[in-house]
C-alpha cells in the first residue's frame, strides 16, 4: 500500500489537481460473470497504462473480499512480483462478491534540518508520532477505496459502506453490456455527492494513441449514466476533497475511488 | 441426459382445455456446421422465445455438458458463454432444466417440436415472438440467431434465418 500512500502524500502535498497523477492503480479480476461456483484470480497493479503491468505492484495489506452474505473471502496464493501483485478467491455463493482495498489514515509531511519527512498512520497515532511544532507541517486526511466486483449466479444487491467516496450502482456492475446505458450514484459518507467528476477509460490503452477518457460530472441527486461504446475492461475513477477531518491539524480530506468494471459484448 | 421427445401432442390431452382444438405447434429445425478446426468441442446452445421487449417467454432448449464433475468442474462453468441467454434467464435458474436442459449435440441437422400447452412452450399470451438460438463454442466463437414469428398461428407457417459461423440454417415450422 506505500504507492497508494505516496500517490495520496504527493496529491495533497503539492495540492495538483487530483487528476493529475501520473499512475493509474487497479485491480483486473480474471472472471466477473460466472455460472458456477468456481476460482477467479485477480492482478493489483500500479501503472501508466490501464491494465498493463508497467510500473509496480500494488500492496494487498488492506485488501477484503466481501461474500455476498456479508461473510469474508480469504483471499488465496497472494504474491508480490516486480510488477504485480496477484491473488486468487475460491466464490462459492451465489450472488455478488465486493474485492476491495480500504485505506483511510491521516498523512503529514514536514522538514527537519531542510530534509524533507514524511509519515502516515491512524489518527490515534498521529497526535503521539508527528511533533505538532513541526517546521512546514503538512496535515492531510485521506479514504481510498479500490474495488472490482465478481458475480455468481444473479447479481445481488450492494451496499455502501458509508465512508468517504463510493459508487453506489443503480445499474448493476457485473450486468453492463456494451451499448447500454448504466447508471451509477457517487456518494460521500453515505450522502449522494454531486457535482462529482467521473473518470471512466476502457482497458487495452496501450493500443491505441490517445487514452479515450469520458469524463462526466454528477447531477444533483449524485448521479451519472455511462453508455459503453465497446466491450473491455473499464477502469473509473472519481477523487474529490472537503474538510471533513478528525484530525484538527488536518485542513483536508483526500477522498478517492477506483474501480474496474467488466463491459460484456452484445 | 435426456433424449428430445418430439412434442407431436395427442389432442385428446389439450382436449380439456376450453373448447381449444388441437394445440398450436412449433417446429424448428437448426443446424450446427460441420467446422473443420484443430479442436472442436460441441457448442453449448439455448433456445428460447423471446417477446418483444427482448425478454424471455419460454426456455425451449438448452445443449450443455451436464456433467457435475470433472478436470474443469462443473458443464454449468460455461453456460455463461451463452452470454444473452445467461443475462436473460439463465442466471435465475437452477440447472438441470426440467425438460429443457440436454448433453450437447454433434454437428448435424437436429429437429425440435413444441406444442401449445405442453411444458417447456406452455401457453403463450397471443403476440410477436422472436424464436432465439444462442450457440457458443468452446475455444470456438458464439453466434445469435433470431426468427421473428406471431403465436399462436393463424395458419401453417415458415420462417427461417441463416447463421455464419457458429449456426446454420435455423428454421421454424408453425401450425395452428
Amino acid at each position: 500500500m506505500k504507492h497508494l500512500a505516496r500517490l495520496a502524500a504527493l496529491a495533497i502535498a503539492a495540492t495538483l489537481p487530483l487528476t493529475a497523477q501520473a499512475h493509474h492503480y487497479w485491480l483486473l479480476p480474471s472472471s466477473t460473470v460466472l455460472s458456477s461456483p468456481q476460482w477467479i484470480t485477480v492482478d493489483a497493479a500500479v501503472s501508466n497504462d490501464m491494465f498493463h503491468f508497467n510500473h509496480v505492484p500494488l500492496g494487498l495489506e488492506a485488501l477484503n473480499i466481501v461474500a455476498p452474505d456479508g461473510g469474508k473471502v480469504a483471499p488465496e496464493n497472494m504474491a508480490k512480483g516486480k510488477l504485480r501483485s496477484t491473488f486468487d478467491a475460491h466464490l462459492t455463493q451465489p450472488g455478488t462478491y465486493r474485492i476491495q482495498l480500504v485505506r483511510s489514515g491521516v498523512r503529514a509531511s514536514w522538514k527537519v534540518d531542510g530534509q524533507p519527512k514524511r509519515w502516515n498512520g491512524s489518527p490515534e497515532a498521529f497526535a503521539k508520532e508527528v511533533p505538532a511544532d513541526a517546521a512546514e507541517l503538512q496535515v492531510g486526511e485521506f479514504v481510498s477505496r479500490l474495488e472490482t466486483f465478481a458475480t455468481v449466479g444473479s447479481p445481488s444487491a450492494l451496499k455502501p459502506a458509508g465512508q468517504g467516496l463510493e459508487l453506489v450502482p443503480l445499474t448493476h456492475p457485473n450486468d453492463l453490456v456494451a451499448g447500454e446505458s448504466a447508471t451509477f450514484q457517487m456518494v460521500v459518507d453515505g450522502k449522494p455527492a454531486a457535482g462529482v467528476e467521473v473518470t471512466v477509460v476502457r482497458g487495452q490503452s496501450r493500443y491505441r494513441n490517445q487514452l479515450e477518457a469520458l469524463k462526466f460530472t454528477t447531477d444533483e441527486a449524485g448521479k451519472f449514466s455511462v453508455t459503453w461504446p465497446q466491450p473491455g475492461m473499464y477502469w473509473l475513477d472519481a477523487d474529490l476533497q472537503d474538510a471533513k477531518t478528525s484530525v484538527k491539524a488536518a485542513r483536508q480530506r483526500m477522498l478517492s475511488y477506483t474501480v474496474t468494471l467488466e463491459v460484456l459484448p452484445q | 441426459m435426456r433424449k428430445w421427445i418430439p412434442a407431436v401432442l395427442p389432442g385428446v390431452i389439450t382436449g380439456g382445455f376450453a373448447g381449444q382444438g388441437l394445440a398450436a405447434e412449433l417446429k424448428v429445425k437448426l443446424e450446427l456446421p460441420r467446422l473443420n478446426v484443430a479442436e472442436y468441442h460441441r457448442p453449448y446452445v439455448a433456445v428460447w422465445l423471446e417477446r418483444p421487449d427482448q425478454s424471455v417467454a419460454a426456455n425451449l432448449a438448452l445443449w450443455y455438458d451436464l456433467d457435475t464433475k470433472g478436470a474443469e468442474g462443473a458443464g454449468t462453468k460455461w453456460l455463461k458463454d451463452l452470454r444473452q441467454w445467461w443475462r436473460k434467464s439463465g442466471r435465475d435458474l437452477t440447472m438441470p432444466l426440467d425438460g429443457v436442459s440436454g448433453a450437447t449435440r454433434p454437428a448435424g441437422q437436429h429437429e425440435l417440436g413444441f406444442a401449445e400447452g405442453k411444458a417447456p412452450l406452455g401457453r403463450l399470451p397471443a403476440g410477436q415472438y422472436n424464436l432465439v438460438v444462442e450457440a457458443a463454442r468452446e475455444v470456438g466463437g458464439r453466434e445469435l440467431v433470431r426468427v421473428p414469428l406471431s403465436w399462436p398461428p393463424k395458419s401453417a407457417q415458415s420462417a427461417r434465418a441463416q447463421g455464419q459461423h457458429e449456426l446454420g440454417a435455423v428454421s421454424v415450422e408453425l401450425k395452428p
